[in-house]
């Protein structure tokens, strides 16, 4: 590189490669790749289109599945409402008439949006991702830049395959030492969203660096990048590396032969130059991480699963102190108290944070030999059916089952609780996810968020249980 | 979309932080096709009680909030989801602008290619306002979009910034699609280049 050339970040890189227009004073025209869709954030796009008589451009760059408010018992694919049914034959018209291919209920390559993007080999390293539904940031874990879009957006990514973007801020968090055991990839982001809060990266897009991050396999990246814009952010990202390479090769959609050389050479530029400046670094020293728990209603609230609940006097702030006090009133906990040995409900392990093979092989880790803890109903429910065939072949269906636990059809789930899986009111569950919002999994229903090894420790003692006391017995 | 220049109206306090796209419209309205209707059930949880009659201690169901068009939230309002449902509740219900001291990403973008404007101010300004409309729920705001400013009795005055391409097209009650639209031989030219 000569000393005149811009040392720039791999978002900026990715960026630029994209901006179709840049006019002064005005967003960015931004060429989308892929552009991936679902049955909740699509139906309005396509009435959009048909009102103004438009085509979609390039239903070739487009991918649909149904994931959202899918049913997850076995055998009873069909028995949702009346409305979530009229919502899947909309997006089945939909694709029917607009030429865009659908992976529907059924298909063998139906899952959640996020995760069969990667598994598809759709998602590739430097492509431009979005999708109606803000865990796009998922496909970042692959270096590419991908980012949650609002009915509208969707419209205009339909209509023109672009995007009008404002540039954002760039945000580094570096993860160095090594994880203990009993640490997982969802501990550093569930450690990374207390440490900033909801709020910290907003207008930014992060790019995760570090030796721990690099020796994440892509399954960990992905739970990593997923919950990015937990912490503010609409994109998180990772360098594509030998690992990235290897999950991706042989795959559906990616090249094959020369064109794959070709593109693992390319792929191999992505990264961000030595010297390049970030607007923000946060450093996580891995060494200090323990498993991580939430212990509020929203994904900030979070503390090592051993520690003790702040109380009103840990925070200064008047707002933010009222906020932690709304959220004790709604989960009915003691600030100050420990979390540890409190009575649960309910398990859910699953969503696009935590569904994928590796999390399942983790939660059966713990479960394999062991029984559910009486009274817990525990759900698992796999990110698609290459996910659920995979664990079924190495027989984690049947250590689920045999530890008492429900082994589900692929889909969003008790994530979102608009399925027909969801928590009665006052129920809290250890789960998986992504979002312990007020109601976010049933009306007035509690999370705690944790990482599968943490949620299936849960799961065996019946109440929240430090994961490292399961894993050294 | 509505044209959006001048707005004055009383406003709804709601000194909550973090209002989540979750607790703006509950993910069981979201099964609807059409953008219509979710009003009614914007923040629902709160707003009603198990029986489904109105809770009378939420700020919505008073009777000083009937007909305001401002809302004034806590810090890091709409985080959450990408649902543009959450706009669509907000406009349903009769609200034009939101006044907070910070907006999720996603949630300000869907807000503004609805006619929604998003006002964010510093936290004085934000205290202040607060502390005019809570005791005084008649106090009006007004949200001037071509100064930027937001005026409120007893001298307060501030400003707030708005990008110039969506104060251009929330004035003009221009959609972005059109504008988009108008870039079609630089995007086939961009594809072609590509390929
Ligand atoms: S699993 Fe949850 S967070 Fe992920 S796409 Fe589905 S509803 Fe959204």
């Amino acid at each position: 590189m000569t000393s005149t050339m811009k040392l720039k970040t791999l978002f900026q890189k990715v960026w630029d490669e994209h901006v179709v227009v840049q006019e002064a004073g005005r967003p960015a025209v931004l060429y989308i790749d892929l552009h991936l869709i679902h049955e909740v954030t699509s139906p309005q796009a396509f009435t959009g289109l048909r009102e103004r008589g438009l085509k979609v451009r390039r239903p070739d760059k487009t991918v649909a599945t149904m994931d959202h408010s899918t049913p997850t018992l076995p055998k009873s694919l069909w028995v949702i409402d009346d409305q979530a049914k009229a919502q899947l034959a909309q997006l089945e018209r939909n694709s029917k008439e607009f030429g865009i291919e659908l992976f529907a209920l059924g298909d063998r390559r139906n899952g959640i949006v996020h995760v069969i993007g990667p598994e598809r080999g759709l998602t590739q390293p430097g492509k431009t991702i979005v999708c109606g539904d803000s865990h796009t940031s998922t496909h970042g874990a692959f270096g590419a830049l991908a980012f949650g879009i609002g009915t509208s957006e969707v419209e205009h990514v339909l209509a023109t395959q672009c995007l009008l973007q404002r540039e954002p801020k760039t945000f580094e968090v570096r993860v160095d030492g090594q994880l203990m055991p009993g640490v997982t990839a969802k501990d550093i982001i569930l450690a990374l969203c207390a440490k900033i809060g909801t709020g910290g990266a907003t207008g930014h897009v992060i790019e995760y660096t570090g030796s721990v991050i690099r020796s994440l396999d892509m399954d960990g990246r992905m739970t990593v990048c997923n919950m990015s814009i937990e912490a503010g952010a609409r994109a998180g990202m990772i360098a594509p590396d030998d690992t990235t390479f290897a999950y991706l090769e042989g795959r559906d959609r990616v090249p094959k032969g020369a064109e794959w050389d070709a593109a693992v050479d390319r792929w191999r530029q992505l990264r961000t130059d030595d010297g390049a400046t970030f607007d923000k670094t946060v450093i996580i020293d891995a060494n200090k991480l323990e498993p991580m728990i939430t212990y509020g209603t929203n994904p900030g609230m979070g503390m090592p699963i051993s520690q003790t609940m702040p109380t009103s006097e840990s925070f200064d702030d008047p707002s933010q102190r009222a906020a932690f006090e709304k959220a004790m009133k709604y989960m009915s906990l003691q600030p100050g108290e420990r979390l540890l040995g409190k009575k649960i409900d309910v398990v859910f392990i699953g969503s696009c944070t935590n569904s994928r093979i590796s999390d399942l092989r983790l939660a059966a880790g713990v479960l394999s030999g062991r029984k559910v803890a009486e009274g817990v109903r525990t759900l698992v429910v796999p990110g698609s059916h290459d996910v659920k065939r995979q664990a079924e072949a190495e027989g984690l269906d049947q250590i689920f089952k045999d530890a008492g636990a429900e082994w589900r059809e692929p889909g969003c789930s008790m994530c979102i609780a608009m399925n027909g899986d969801n928590l009665e009111p006052g129920q809290y569950a250890v789960s998986t996810s992504n979002r312990n919002f007020e109601g976010r999994q049933g009306k007035g229903g509690r999370t705690f968020l944790a990482s599968p090894l943490t949620a299936a420790a849960a799961a065996v003692a019946g109440e929240v249980t430090d994961p490292r006391s399961l894993l050294l017995a | 979309m509505a044209k959006f220049t001048t707005l004055t109206s009383h406003a709804v306090p709601l000194p909550v932080d973090n209002v989540d796209t979750d607790q703006i419209i509950p993910a069981r309205f979201l099964k609807v096709t059409d953008k219509n209707g979710l009003g009614d059930n914007l923040f629902c949880d709160w707003r009603y009680l198990k029986d489904g009659s109105p809770n009378p201690d939420f700020v919505l169901n008073e009777p000083e909030s009937r007909g305001a068009q401002i809302l004034i939230a806590g810090d890091n309002f709409g985080s959450g989801s990408s649902r543009e449902h959450a706009p669509w509740a907000l406009v349903g219900w009769g609200f034009r602008a939101i006044i907070s001291t910070g907006f999720a990403d996603i949630f300000k973008s869907n807000a503004l290619k609805n006619g929604l404007l998003p006002v964010e101010v510093s936290p004085e300004t934000h205290k202040r306002l607060m502390e005019a409309v809570q005791p005084d729920r008649t106090t009006e705001i007004t949200i001037d979009l071509p100064s930027q400013t937001v005026k409120a009795p007893g001298g307060i005055e501030s400003s707030f910034p708005i990008d110039d391409f969506s104060k251009h097209c929330l004035l003009e009650g221009l959609d972005q699609l059109g504008y988009l639209l108008s870039f079609e031989d630089q995007i086939s030219r961009y594809e072609q280049q590509r390929t």
